[in-house]
């Protein structure tokens, strides 16, 4: 099982995804360089969060463009898994591999903390090892995350158990004071209409080690690996 | 092939909201200016380009637009094809 992470200039998540792959799964972790065409042979990509390209023009409208994404947007048509976290999740929707944009914060600020999400669906290859209504912690850190999509789009999301994961409150109610960000319908998370690709703004790759208080991160990554494992 | 000036002023879709443009328009109340309505933040992009028809020019340019300057989920385009600035045709 190898996983490839992306790195970007200004990616800055990209070590905790390759750490979270390596020592939390204990699997093969490769990082691909943005200029690269090679996804090396990956079982699975993730798109690390951070700034890339300095958020330039609008968060992950450049990144989208570039060369490594070509073979990215390929592997993901193909049917290949692809998780997108935070800046990640905005370069999946300007690469329209996933529907809608993630717009400033309807605050205007940067949130950097921790936020209860609920699995609203428990499937591979990403959420298999939870289970569907389960609460997790799990930390965020972006100024533009208001997930944005015309009214059928958002339907269409809900109709087909896209929207993977939700803000709500510790006891798991999706309220509009648990959505840190303006969202709409608390959408935290989505996956494209046959499941292998997921964009979600809160980190799981920074909640995966017993150290740091904080393992509810770990499932997505074990999700993961039995997909790649039972598929194999 | 001739070198059009082209800008290309893009703004938040209306019926989006613009929380960056109801922050200024607070800015601006609370400094006293009164009869602002609504305030909608945008961009700006200013480049030449050459091309063989002002048309042509135009068709590239809303290309681009549809390719990468602009988000149609997010934001509206208008592009201006003109001559650069300082030339003498």
């Amino acid at each position: 099982m190898k996983i490839g992470v992306v790195t970007f200039p200004g990616s800055n998540c990209d070590y905790d995804c390759y750490k979270a792959v390596q020592e939390g799964l204990g699997a093969e972790a490769v990082f691909l360089w943005h200029k690269e065409h090679d996804l090396q042979g990956v079982d699975a990509v993730f798109l690390p969060g951070g700034f890339s390209y300095g958020d330039y023009l609008r968060a992950g409208a450049i990144a989208a463009h570039s060369p490594i994404m070509r073979e990215v947007v390929a592997f993901a048509n193909g049917g290949g898994p692809v998780a997108g976290v935070c800046n990640g999740f905005q370069i999946l929707c300007e690469a329209g591999l996933l529907p809608g944009a993630l717009m400033r914060n309807r605050t205007l600020k940067f949130r950097s903390r921790p936020v209860y999400l609920r699995v609203e669906q428990a499937q591979p290859p990403f959420t298999s090892e939870y289970q569907a209504g389960q609460v997790l912690r799990v930390p965020i850190a972006h100024g533009e995350g208001c997930y944005t999509a015309d009214a059928e789009i958002l339907d269409d999301l809900e109709a087909t158990g896209r929207v993977a994961f939700r803000y709500c409150d510790a006891a798991g109610e999706v309220t509009p004071q648990s959505n840190p960000n303006g969202s709409a319908r608390n959408i935290a998370g989505i996956v494209s209409p046959a499941g292998n690709v997921l964009g979600m703004m809160p980190h799981p790759e920074r909640a995966v080690d017993v150290v740091l208080g904080n393992t509810d991160g770990l499932g997505l990554f074990r999700s993961l690996a039995d997909f790649l494992v039972e598929s194999a | 092939m001739t070198e059009y000036g082209i800008e290309v002023r893009v703004t938040p879709r209306r019926g989006i909201l613009d929380p960056q443009g109801k922050a200024v328009g607070g800015a601006l109340a609370s400094l006293g200016f009164t009869g602002v309505g609504e305030v909608h933040v945008g961009r700006l992009i200013v480049f030449t380009l050459q091309a063989d028809s002002e048309a042509q020019a135009r068709e590239r340019a809303q290309a681009m637009c549809r390719h990468l300057l602009a988000n149609p989920v997010t934001e509206d385009f208008a592009v201006t094809v003109g001559a650069p600035a300082g030339s003498a045709a």
